[in-house]
């Protein structure tokens, strides 16, 4: 286990959710839950994050949003989608202004399905993550990037979704 | 005389859970004026009744807001049954009233924990959570869920809460209440806290009305604008009924309407289950049963965030026309602009949560 994963901090992102899954991430915070006993801080600033957990589906109207806070955090980071609506958009996905999951949007290592999601599928998912977390500060240890091109996540779907993977894609290289 | 300054906030803000964002005209440390833009949660599910039937549609209304998800249902429920003309059984209105004041109450306690959260009283934060457990614990026993409870339809509910579940809920609001003092005496008579609270974001009762302001943020105002005062459902069954009103109009005033409207709401629920008739949940409408072409109705509930309006249109099949929702946090905006100016920067978060601000209802 690497130092980050026994202290992950999180922010969260509330994409087009119906906050349900929202109030669930905060009530994994307060005392029934409590996933500090884990090492686990809710952090506003996405540069001290280092797991991003995004509630909701995306729209046009938040897409750059969530792209623009997947793009302060530092390497290694991991993107968990928390509940149903951010997994495949869940009830919403016939909406006009749903786009989709938030695949549509960055890459996602973990997908905690739930309407609302429960927080003890918070925790797994947080956990899960930090597998993920570890696996690529390993690989950064290594001088290699923190994603496995052959097994990264993709960014998928709309054309959107597409010409953020591109943005990323260019602005990674000229990293 | 200093220069004007342009403060983002949000839409990714320690201090929201939900997204929205304001444009804070700043000069010093005072604000001139907020310019809100929202947007962010726009689903667009209004449109989706087009794609769902309507007793399909309960399910999506119910998922318009996370947190009076169970007023959103029944509101949508309630609409509906007016405009095919759907009689529903007492006991159905009674448990609908009870699971609607159970989550006002849960409602009220976690808007006073982000409220703690947002004054920098940590512990009183986690204490309103903990509390609000009970309610989620009420909720998973009667229905399955913790916050989607999907225990209405059109027609009535999916099923019966028995007489003894209702009776171990009462037990736990008794637990509730006896914990609940302690927070209120915090909450209303700590100095640190009243020093916050008291005296900022004013708004009178005249600018509360021409602003339409509605729910406790208006009833801090002085305004006794209250739905169930009309007696919808069993509301009209108590025997008393009385909106609690506070008259500074400060972020102080809507605090104390929201604390004793808890109290109040135990109250009702204790009530309601005392007498609760015993004559059936109701059943879903047949097939067959189609809303007739330009049949319309609407309803108007007591949302814990004020009042909300429920507008249903049928257009001859099982698919309606239209599905149209008025919630009571796109009335309390204006409100809200007004009550930030001349403000301090540091005041801003706790005057945007004293209206209680559910974003994804108002943008849907």
């Amino acid at each position: 286990m690497g130092y980050s994963s026994k202290s992950p901090w999180l922010i969260h992102y509330d994409g087009s959710s119906c906050n349900g899954c929202d109030i669930e991430v905060l009530d994994a915070l307060t005392p029934l839950y409590d996933i500090e006993r884990f090492g686990i801080i809710n952090t506003g600033n996405p540069k001290h994050a280092d797991i991003f957990l995004v509630t909701g589906s995306v729209n046009h109207q938040n897409i750059g949003v969530v792209q623009h806070i997947y793009e302060q955090m530092l390497e290694p980071k991991v993107v968990v989608a928390c509940g149903v609506c951010a997994c495949t958009g869940g009830v919403f996905r016939d909406c006009y202004n749903v786009l989709g999951g938030v695949d549509k949007a960055i890459p996602v290592d973990v997908y905690a399905p739930g309407c609302a999601i429960r927080p003890e599928s918070i925790i797994d998912a947080v956990l899960e993550g930090v597998k993920v977390l570890d696996a690529k500060a390993d690989r950064m240890r290594r001088g290699l990037p923190a994603v496995d091109p052959e097994t990264a996540p993709a960014v998928s779907g709309s054309e959107a979704g597409a010409s953020a993977a591109v943005n990323l894609a260019a602005k990674e290289a000229t990293n | 005389m200093s220069n004007r300054t342009v403060i983002p906030f949000g839409p990714q803000h320690p201090v929201l859970p939900e997204p929205v964002h304001l444009d804070l005209i700043v000069e010093d440390e005072h604000v001139i004026e907020a310019i809100p833009q929202i947007g962010f949660v726009h689903r667009g599910l209004e449109k989706l009744v087009e794609k769902r039937d309507f007793n399909q549609f309960v399910y999506v209304a119910e998922r318009i807001c996370g947190i009076c998800s169970f007023g959103h249902g029944w509101g949508y429920a309630e609409a509906t049954e007016r405009m095919l003309g759907l009689e529903i059984p007492k006991r159905a209105s009674y448990l609908r009233v009870i699971l609607q004041e159970l989550s006002r109450i849960h409602s009220h306690l976690l808007w006073l924990g982000l409220l703690a959260d947002g004054f920098g009283f940590e512990s009183l934060f986690n204490h309103c959570w903990r509390l609000r457990e009970t309610i989620l614990d009420i909720f998973q026993e009667t229905c399955g869920g913790r916050i989607i409870l999907s225990i209405t339809m059109v027609g009535g509910m999916t099923h019966d809460i028995d007489d003894a579940l209702l009776r171990r809920a009462c037990e736990k609001l008794d637990d509730l209440e006896r914990e609940y003092h302690t927070i209120v005496n915090t909450m209303l008579n700590d100095d640190s806290v009243r020093s916050r609270l008291c005296g900022v974001g004013t708004i009178n009762y005249e600018e509360a009305l021409s602003l339409s302001m509605v729910g406790p943020f208006a009833k801090g105002s002085g305004v006794t604008h209250d739905m169930r005062t009309t007696g919808f459902s069993a509301y009209g069954d108590l025997e008393h009924f009385e909106p609690i009103v506070s008259t500074e109009g400060d972020c102080y005033a809507r605090c104390k309407v929201r604390c004793e409207e808890i109290y109040q709401a135990i109250a009702i629920i204790k009530e309601l289950v005392a007498k609760i008739p015993h004559d059936g949940v109701g059943q879903a409408p047949g097939p067959k049963v189609k809303p007739e072409k330009d049949a319309r109705a609407h309803v108007l509930i007591e949302q814990p965030r004020g009042e909300a309006f429920y507008y249903v249109r049928g257009n001859g099949t099982k698919f309606l026309d239209r599905f149209r929702l008025r919630t009571p946090t796109s009335q309390n905006l204006g409100g809200m602009t007004k009550a930030l100016q001349g403000v301090d920067v540091a005041d801003v978060p706790m005057i945007i949560l004293t209206i209680d601000p559910c974003i994804s209802c108002a943008e849907r």
